[in-house]
């Protein structure tokens, strides 16, 4: 191990407007670091969520939500809907006793690769300062490989705060 | 309540998976180890379903489309995942070359190790390891896809151009040609836009009206174009092959349908107003107007601004000599409904405002000028009947100072090249040189002739005799310091390549102000639904191989709205984005990605969360059988009620549950048989 915490985040992107985003960073050889993952949704308003539990249930550090700026929304509006469901669940993961700098927020737009990456490289340095997240994940609670029933029982537990959110 | 959460499935893996890396020459091979990506995917993901991994210098080459097709057929594959560009490049490239093979597009899937990896990462061993998890991640998305098929909408043969300039022009024209029906909407007066106010055009010095007008009346009598002038944009529904556009016809206050375009209400009109549009501030017109002589359509506008009769209730001097009775003081703006299959924006740019560059004096020094202004000046049509002269109207100049890139190339206002300023400054000079005999001072940074015969002029304007000062211009002032600058404006500028500070002393300076956006291009942009680049211009779906599509389907865009350009290449757009309009209109439909959502009726609980989330109205509630159902043909694929279904009744194809968990727990390495402690950071 190296004497640095490498945390690792997922990042949920919009097809529009964020993912191209990313794309530009790369297009311009923007540099940031290597420890986000991105995922490609049609929208912000498709975070379910429940993929930010899960992501944190299964070994992510921390979660970066990103989408189109306020009203620029590629589907009008849908970006406000993930801005409430994101205010809900970081409250919800506060009682839960989550630091809210794991779930971020970041509006960006396809022209702001450069921004997209000082965000990232930001979040990165603050999770970085707040340590492993250690939530019980379903590989610890049952050992591994993990079966289709004892991945169910799991779920129970982490799914109750989500229908709270949903 | 269960499939909330969907666990990763049982380790028998139920399909077989081809993983190719790509080595994009050393795009990717430069940061990533692409033969250990390749080895760890055989390996480490063989139990999830990989039966085979390969990697290649050019996957998208067709020698690595043949590699895949051939793997497809020989090895059975039937999930595809490729590790190379981001897919908005070769996303299509990778789904042809697997429906070429037999294997349903949708079950192949591209993740992005360049853009998202070699091309923002520098070290070696991280950007390996990160590439293993996105690859990994692809893997555990595309064992949970299902053959789609695409959606087939059929496509509305009628276009809407908006902006009617040149390049709105040629578009609009070139599609009524081929008989197609187009609505050219203009929110000025006439179509024609800037070109309308040249006096010559480069490198050649055509007259810019004697090559425009013809076209403006073509467009203006054509029988497939309605033009809207005086117009705007005020909404657009729907999509592809299928919008449906609010125009707002604002108030002329002439029925058009009387008007016969004689001008007596322009002549009769007591009121002379500054012509700050057409003429830039250097002459005048009637509160009652046609903006210029050659002006399409012919009908006058009422300015109710600076009208007499709309500001004091008395006059009348249009309506009453108008022989046709066309004057309509209670005419109010209509709201015109088009439907159109595609829509082309051409809405050009604005000048940048040379008075932000405080120390070229422009607004203070009465003889520094615009390049609008000089082009109004020495047109033989413009105020000064092409006498090129003064601020004061009658003197001749003897030296002339013409000043490039002000406000382009300048990190205190923007950054880019304005293109056109050099060819537009050699076409000053020669015109100042031919028309009065003065001495000519070129102040450049650098010279940029590119385009055909540019260059030929810059050498002709050169051999007659113009001065060329290489230098950012420091000051123009009108403070005289030595003998000879009295009355003088004297240009302050470091002679770059005498390594010298020089003060000229002119009699007129020419501000080669750039081109910007428009003010409103971003209102723009957001009614239709399109993105702008930081500086603000409209940004296309390639900047290369696509550069007048845009993300949106259905919504093209050419011409200076795009980035500056010339004449030529804004036609040249005009015509492209015409063709791809027609392209689509001659198949008749078009095939949208099948990114849908879709209610499971039965299990719905009818909680009715999801009705209010839908921007598109796709949702209805049925209440005689308490459930909820989505109309496909209305939905976008946001996906936003999938996400807030409690019941996981809502589908979204292409983006399940089920593949963007997977996803999650591909990217975390929870997939890999033997997962490290702290799985995730492997």
């Amino acid at each position: 191990m190296s004497d640095t915490f490498e945390p690792v985040i997922i990042g949920f992107t919009c097809n529009w407007c964020s993912y191209r985003a990313a794309d530009l960073a790369g297009t311009a050889r923007v540099k940031y670091p290597p420890n986000v993952r991105l995922i490609r949704l049609m929208c912000s308003g498709r975070l379910d969520p429940t993929f930010v539990l899960h992501a944190l249930a299964n070994g992510a550090d921390a979660v970066m939500i990103t989408g189109c700026h306020p009203g620029e929304c590629h589907y009008i509006e849908q970006n406000y809907k993930a801005l409430r469901r994101f205010l809900l669940l970081r409250r919800t993961l506060a009682g839960m006793g989550i630091e809210p700098q794991r779930v971020q927020l970041v509006w960006a737009s396809a022209a702001e690769g450069a921004r997209l990456a000082e965000e990232i490289a930001r979040i990165v340095e603050e999770v970085r300062a707040l340590g492993p997240l250690h939530w019980p994940t379903s590989t610890d609670l049952y050992g591994k490989p993990f079966s289709e029933e004892e991945a169910f029982s799991v779920t129970k537990e982490t799914s109750a705060p989500a229908e709270v959110n949903a | 309540m269960s499939n909330r959460f969907i666990p990763l499935e049982p380790m028998q893996p139920r399909e077989r998976i081809g993983v190719y890396v790509c080595h994009c020459g050393s795009n990717i091979a430069g940061t990533v180890d692409v033969a250990e990506v390749r080895d760890w995917a055989e390996k480490r993901l063989a139990h999830r379903g990989v039966v085979v991994a390969r990697d290649y210098k050019f996957m998208c080459s067709s020698l690595g489309q043949e590699l895949i097709a051939k793997d497809i057929k020989e090895q059975g594959l039937t999930r595809v995942v490729v590790a190379a560009c981001s897919p908005h490049l070769h996303e299509q490239t990778f789904r042809k070359a697997c429906q070429m093979a037999g294997l349903n597009p949708y079950l192949c899937e591209l993740v992005s190790i360049r853009e998202q990896v070699s091309w923002v990462h520098t070290d070696k061993h991280a950007a390996t390891d990160k590439a293993k998890a996105i690859l990994s991640g692809g893997v555990e998305r595309v064992m949970r896809h299902t053959p789609l098929e695409p959606l087939h909408v059929p496509i509305h043969p009628a276009t809407l151009v908006v902006g009617g300039g040149i390049a709105g022009i040629q578009a609009a024209l070139e599609i009524a040609d081929a008989g197609f029906p187009v609505y050219l909407v203009e929110r000025e007066p006439s179509i024609g836009g800037h070109m309308a106010q040249f006096d010559k055009t480069f490198p050649t010095l055509d007259c810019a009206a004697c090559i425009l007008t013809p076209r403006m009346v073509s467009a203006g009598n054509h029988p497939n174009i309605t033009l809207l002038t005086w117009s705007e944009v005020t909404r657009v529904d729907g999509y592809v092959g299928n919008f449906t556009v609010t125009i707002r016809k604002k108030a002329r206050y002439v029925k058009e349908e009387l008007c016969t375009g004689c001008g007596v209400c322009q002549e009769k009109c007591p009121k002379r107003v500054v012509d700050e549009q057409y003429e830039a501030g250097l002459g005048f017109r009637k509160a009652c107007y046609i903006p210029f002589p050659q002006a399409v359509p012919k009908y006058p506008v009422i300015d109710t601004e600076n009208c007499v009769f709309f500001a004091k209730g008395t006059c009348k001097a249009c309506q009453k000599f108008c022989p046709t009775n066309a004057i309509d003081y209670d005419q109010k703006d209509e709201y015109l409904s088009v439907q159109v299959g595609n829509i082309i924006l051409a809405t050009g740019y604005d000048l940048f405002d040379a008075r932000r560059v405080s120390q070229y004096g422009y607004g203070r020094l009465a003889n520094v000028f615009t390049s609008l202004e000089f082009e109004r000046l020495s047109n033989s049509a413009g105020p000064t009947n092409g006498n090129i002269v003064l601020r004061d109207g009658v003197t001749t100049p003897k030296t002339v100072g013409i000043i490039h890139c002000v406000g382009s190339r300048d990190r205190n206002f923007n950054n880019y090249c304005s293109a056109i300023c050099c060819m537009q400054s050699l076409k000053f000079a020669h015109l100042v040189k031919e028309r009065t005999g003065a001495t000519v001072y070129n102040f450049y940074i650098d010279i940029r002739t590119t385009a055909k015969a540019y260059d030929e002029f810059y050498q002709r304007v050169l051999e007659e005799g113009t001065l060329f000062v290489r230098g950012k211009v420091a000051e123009v002032t009108d403070a005289a310091r030595k003998p000879g600058e009295e009355g003088k404006i004297i240009i302050q500028v470091e002679d770059t390549l005498v390594g010298k500070q020089r003060r000229i002393p002119v009699d007129m300076v020419i501000l080669a102000n750039g081109l910007e956006p428009r003010r409103d291009a971003k209102e723009v942009a957001k009614i239709f639904g399109i993105s702008c680049s930081a500086d603000g211009w409209l940004i296309e779906k390639h900047p290369k191989l696509d550069p007048v599509a845009t993300m949106t389907e259905g919504i093209y865009i050419a011409g200076c709205a795009t980035g500056p350009k010339d004449i030529p290449s804004t036609v040249a757009q005009g015509a492209a984005a015409a063709a791809s309009v027609l392209g689509r209109i001659q198949q008749g439909e078009i095939a949208l990605e099948p990114v849908r959502a879709s209610v499971l009726e039965e299990r719905c609980s009818g909680c009715r969360i999801c009705n209010n989330l839908c921007p598109f109205n796709a949702i209805t509630f049925h209440e005689d059988r308490m459930v909820t159902s989505i109309n496909a043909a209305l939905c976008q694929g946001c996906g936003t009620c999938v996400a807030a279904c409690p019941a996981g009744a809502i589908t979204g194809t292409a983006f399940s549950n089920e593949q963007i968990i997977g996803q999650i727990e591909g990217l975390l390495m929870r997939n890999l048989e033997t997962a490290p402690v702290g799985a995730g950071q492997a």
